[in-house]
């Protein structure tokens, strides 16, 4: 069993139940368990939204969408069924902070969905979890079974007049149907490739009906903004940024782990504090703010604020909350080539640009580590990904483009040091053969 | 289809595939789960799988496939008993992802993708499998190991060999 960490600056809001049993329904009941749902039977859909929007709520997934507006766009009249939709396929390398939401609270994500339910009119919900996540798969299908037999779910819920189902749903090995439409297809049991927008799926979603996709760290957020108070939520963090997060902390540090901060949590301090700094006496070399997909920053960049705004202002992206941390002895083309290697390997290959983007950079890249790389091939990485950029149906090519634009651009030199005809000369590739993922 | 008789999977799991299909607005829905269900209790996508699957939903064969080709979890060829899975993804290349990898093949003698002789362990270099502050990591089957080293990765893989020969 994964714990989360423990630190004398952890705030836990979202962590509060961890650690405490509270995947039985009894001991999730003993701790003020499914009192937000009760109170929010007692108001006005719009209000639950506004309370949503007050507690300055944004999600977790990455983007960083204000949760509350999200709710508003559902049309109040469908002629078809709307639907919640939570988002578990937690696969953005450096990422692992839903699978600790399933584990120790699985009861918060099925309240969260009740809860953005009322909110929007939907009656019925869908919690898809990431096929290689069996064990939580487990856990969450016997929350839901003990909640239907309280009469939490199904007909006529808690005793009121409300209906409402929820089905728990295996992934099976795709991060790019962490992808919201994507992750529609594969629900409709397709292949996970995006879907054209307009039309967005708070309009048209799930089985042509309205839909609110959240990720299962914010849905499981929604539940404590009740219990404590959305104002109370809010002041946690920083402006237009309210509340705590889960922050995945990886790499070269002394204390890795899954610690609940509050948002604009400056990051140095996460590194050197929290994270108890980079072991063997190493210097720091670069840091992936927010899961692979995010661009790299220098340490003289990490003085700032985690939230959404800060991090953007610093040039990188808050993203999933997967701090990642490279000493002084990484060579930053390997790991540019391990992470292109890995959209190369999950593109869904539905758009172009993406397809074969992802495919040219990482040939140049391995050009580059293993030695044969010319010169025109750094600026040849810059072309592909700026082509890429803003081109694709979906963002996994910007999630592929925009690290790799930055590892170029903040370290051209360490990848002119490669042009020397024989490859890595800090990391030689291994004598022996390494598979290809 | 209701036709115990006909099916190729346990009772138990057909009877949980009778009642899969009958949770989503479409049928298709269950289409993924099933199939991994299936690949669990058979060990992997076998024609037979493809033909009894598409026709409880109703889908042609060539609609399974297509879905089948698409996820990396499913597979159209047996593995070992144990299937060990070895991250190398960013956050467990930093902690010695590739260094493990580069063991397991050693000890166990196959490659990425490969299945020892006697059937016992197969190999494979995965993406992020979401263990990245307990780094490096390995899933054997669905079974998580975190914070491996070399040695600690012995001693799991003796602990399934011992498993097996019980």
């Amino acid at each position: 069993m994964a714990y989360l960490t423990t630190h004398p600056d952890v705030v836990p809001v979202i962590s509060f139940r961890f650690g405490k049993g509270a995947a039985d329904i009894d001991r999730y009941l003993e701790l003020d368990g499914y009192k937000s749902v009760r109170k929010c039977f007692e108001m006005e859909p719009d209000a639950i939204i506004n309370e949503v929007k007050t507690s300055g709520l944004r999600g977790r997934g990455g983007a960083g969408f204000p949760a509350g507006m999200k709710w508003s766009f559902v049309p109040k009249e469908s002629a078809k069924p709307k639907y919640i939709l939570v988002n578990g396929d937690e696969s953005e390398p450096g990422t692992c902070k839903d699978r600790l939401i399933f584990e120790h609270d699985p009861h918060s994500v099925i309240e969260g969905v009740l809860i953005a339910g009322l909110a929007v009119g939907a009656k019925m919900g869908f919690i898809y979890l990431r096929g290689e996540y069996r064990f939580l798969i487990e856990i969450m299908e016997k929350a839901v079974a003990d909640a239907y037999q309280r009469g939490f779910l199904g007909k006529g819920i808690f005793g009121t007049k409300h209906d409402f189902e929820i089905v728990v749903q295996t992934g099976a090995g795709a991060y790019e149907v962490g992808e919201e439409s994507a992750l529609m297809e594969s629900l409709e049991g397709k292949r996970g490739v995006p879907r054209i927008r307009p039309p967005f799926p708070a309009v048209a979603g799930l089985y042509g009906g309205p839909t609110i996709i959240n990720n299962a760290e914010t849905i499981a957020t929604v539940p404590h903004i009740f219990r404590i108070g959305a104002k109370e939520y809010a002041a946690l963090g920083t402006e237009r940024n309210g509340g705590t997060r889960l922050f995945c902390l990886s790499g070269h540090l002394e204390k890795p782990g899954v610690y609940e901060l509050p948002m604009g949590y400056n990051l140095k301090k996460m590194i050197y504090e929290v994270g108890g700094g980079i072991p063997n006496g190493k210097k720091l070399k670069a840091v992936v703010p927010g899961g692979s997909s995010t661009p790299v920053l220098l340490p003289e960049e990490i003085d700032i604020g985690m939230d959404f705004d800060q991090v953007a202002k610093a040039g990188s992206m808050l993203g999933s909350g997967g701090v990642v941390v490279l000493d002084e002895t990484v060579c930053m083309v390997e790991f540019a080539l391990r992470t292109i290697k890995f959209y190369q390997h999950e593109s869904c290959g539905w758009c172009i640009p993406c397809r074969e983007g992802t495919d040219w950079l990482k040939k140049s890249l391995t050009r580059l580590h293993m030695g044969g790389a010319v010169d025109k091939d750094i600026d040849q990485i810059k072309y592909i990904a700026d082509n890429m950029l803003g081109r694709t149906f979906c963002p996994l090519g910007d999630a592929a483009a925009m690290p790799t634009a930055a590892f170029v651009k903040k370290f051209r030199k360490e990848f002119e040091d490669h042009l020397n005809g024989k490859g890595c000369p800090y990391h030689p590739a291994p004598d022996y053969e390494l598979a290809t993922v | 289809m209701a036709a115990e008789n006909t099916t190729i999977f346990s009772p138990q799991l057909a009877a949980r595939f009778d009642r899969l299909v009958t949770l989503y607005p479409v049928k298709r829905s269950a289409l993924v789960p099933m199939l991994l269900y299936a690949q669990d209790e058979i060990g992997y996508i076998s024609d037979a799988v493809v033909a009894e699957v598409a026709q409880r939903i109703g889908i042609t064969e060539l609609d399974v496939r297509n879905v089948v080709s698409y996820y990396s979890l499913m597979r159209t060829k047996p593995v070992g008993k144990y299937h060990v899975q070895v991250c190398t993804n960013i956050s467990c290349m930093l902690r010695g992802g590739n260094e493990l990898l580069h063991h397991c093949s050693q000890r166990l003698g196959i490659g990425h993708k490969q299945t020892t002789p006697d059937g016992l362990f197969s190999l494979e270099e995965v993406e992020c499998i979401g263990a990245c502050s307990w780094a490096p990591a390995v899933q054997v089957n669905y079974d998580y190991h975190e914070n491996l080293t070399p040695e600690s990765m012995d001693k799991v893989l003796d602990q399934y060999r011992a498993k097996a020969s019980k």
